[in-house]
């Protein structure tokens, strides 16, 4: 049987990167996981990107092809909000296991933060909530994110103070990585004197708007000093707007997480390292219960016993997040791949972790809407 | 030539019925499911065969948010508001405003308002 594996990433920083677009900031990424992968141009043969909202194309990975040259035999781009990432390396994984292609470049850039125009934000805004029953009450992304959260601390006992606590450990991993937006040390209290957005969030439980981009390629043949296995991954989509969401106790993690495990032939307990959306805090704390990385209202509690440190038994987003490395729309979800791709090849530098056996990958969609799992494997 | 007339939109009789300052909701004729939104088949069972009928206007708050940070002028002068998902008597979950201090939990009655030529909701205890 055929196997995927990861076979190189690249990356730009993220931050406000002032006169790129979306088309130079993928290139960058791209050369980057090329080069990395050790394969020419020439060996790409699928090429997957994710939708920009500064750049709404109607063919945007053939028009990246084009610019790039590359000459594939499969392409398109695809949206699946901030899962787009992990959905895009899911069909690449498929796409390798089916033999349908050998190498494929997934690849997403945006400048989300320097080339937004007011229109293309507004358009964004009226997609998330739904247009006749949310939308007209002026309710906000952070709104949507606000209402879950209350009703998720409601039901489990999550403070502020916890929520504080995950965004402070994505800002002191931001610090270490040289790419990162947002790097100003934080402390508990800073997040909870931070100004309100939509309660019970904060500014500081909300990502950044950022401008960066982000590539992997994924193939037959493994590459670097380590191989790194695609072992699993699965997806569940139970709603699309906040308030059809029928359980916060079961929003489609669980059910997308079952199917990756049951793929790989792994559980929870064989996972040792993490890379798990953060688009507010709400989201990574609530991901890591239903999860169940932690008990219902105690992933606060492990991570204050340094579970999910650098050198716990948990490592998350050791490249600081959606919170503090930043948030470029599809590339700031596959930034967590990135760098488990990294810690597993032992390219982490000062944020090293102990080379882990098994990562797993979770991003989310929307309001906790669209979910995607992925499971990385190191190979003997 | 003739124009074929525009169709209904889905969720229609409930953008007509905050007008008439009453909530619709849709509900399946077949198992009698309330529906939160509008669809094209019932949620729980499937059938295509939908009604919308009147709520009471009664529910209990299922979350609040309170907003600060408005999205869009329109809502700029209104901020802080706060914003609820009520679960009505009847089944369904709507999204509206409410007035200052509601927690979840709360019985809660709909009333209603204008804003920018717009009929909201506003719940109230």
């Amino acid at each position: 049987m055929t196997h995927a594996y990861i076979a190189g990433v690249g990356n730009t920083a993220f931050g406000r990167l002032e006169g790129l677009g979306t088309l130079d900031l993928m290139a960058k990424a791209a050369k980057q996981a090329l080069a990395d992968a050790q394969l020419k141009r020439s060996d790409i043969d699928g090429v997957l990107c994710g939708y920009s909202t500064t750049m709404p194309h109607l063919m945007i990975s053939t028009l990246f092809c084009e610019r790039f040259s590359l000459r594939p035999n499969y392409a398109h781009g695809m949206q699946l909000g901030g899962a787009t990432g992990a959905a895009m390396l899911m069909l690449a994984r498929e796409l390798v296991i089916s033999g349908r292609c050998k190498n494929v470049l997934v690849v997403a850039g945006e400048n989300r933060l320097s080339g937004q125009t007011r229109d293309s934000s507004i358009q964004t805004l009226a997609q998330v909530g739904h247009a006749d029953f949310e939308v007209p009450n002026g309710a906000s992304v952070p709104a949507y994110y606000g209402l879950m959260a209350s009703r998720y601390m409601h039901e489990t006992g999550v403070t502020n103070a916890d929520l504080a606590e995950f965004a402070v450990l994505m800002r002191n991993n931001a610090i270490r990585h040289p790419d990162s937006h947002l790097t100003t040390p934080i402390t508990i209290e800073d997040v909870l004197a931070s100004k309100p957005i939509a309660e019970p969030l904060r500014l500081m439980d909300c990502c950044p708007i950022s401008d960066g981009a982000m590539a992997l390629i994924v193939s037959a043949q493994p590459s670097g000093a380590l191989k790194v296995r695609m072992a699993g991954a699965g997806q569940a989509h139970l709603h699309q707007h906040l308030t059809a969401m029928r359980d916060v106790m079961d929003c489609g993690a669980a059910r997308a997480s079952a199917i990756a495990f049951k793929e790989a032939g792994l559980s929870v307990a064989d996972i040792d390292y993490l890379g798990i959306y953060d688009s507010f805090t709400i989201t990574l704390l609530m991901l890591l219960e239903e999860l169940g990385f932690a008990a219902r209202g105690g992933a606060a509690q492990r991570l204050r016993k340094g579970d999910y440190g650098q050198h716990g038994v948990l490592p998350l987003n050791t490249h600081g997040g959606l919170l503090s490395f930043g948030h470029c729309g599809v590339a700031g979800g596959m930034a967590h791949s990135v760098e488990a791709y990294r810690q597993f090849q032992g390219q982490a530098g000062v944020r090293q972790v102990r080379t882990p056996s098994h990562a797993f990958i979770h991003a989310d969609g929307g309001v906790m809407s669209s979910h995607v799992s992925l499971i990385l494997s190191r190979e003997a | 030539m003739t124009l074929e007339q525009t169709p209904l939109a889905l969720a229609q009789p409930f953008i007509d019925g905050l007008v008439n300052n009453e909530i619709r909701f849709q509900y399946c004729n077949a198992c009698g499911a309330a529906q939160t939104f509008a669809h094209d088949a019932c949620q729980h069972c499937g059938a295509e065969d939908l009604g919308w009928k009147k709520s009471s206007g009664h529910g209990t708050v299922y979350a609040a948010t309170i907003v600060a940070r408005a999205p869009s002028d329109a809502f700029r002068a209104l901020a802080p508001y706060t914003l609820v998902v009520v679960e009505l008597q009847e089944g369904a979950r709507i999204m509206g405003h409410a007035v200052p201090g509601v927690r979840i939990g709360d019985r809660v009655v709909a009333s209603f308002f204008v804003h920018q030529g717009q009929t909201l909701i506003r719940f109230e205890k």
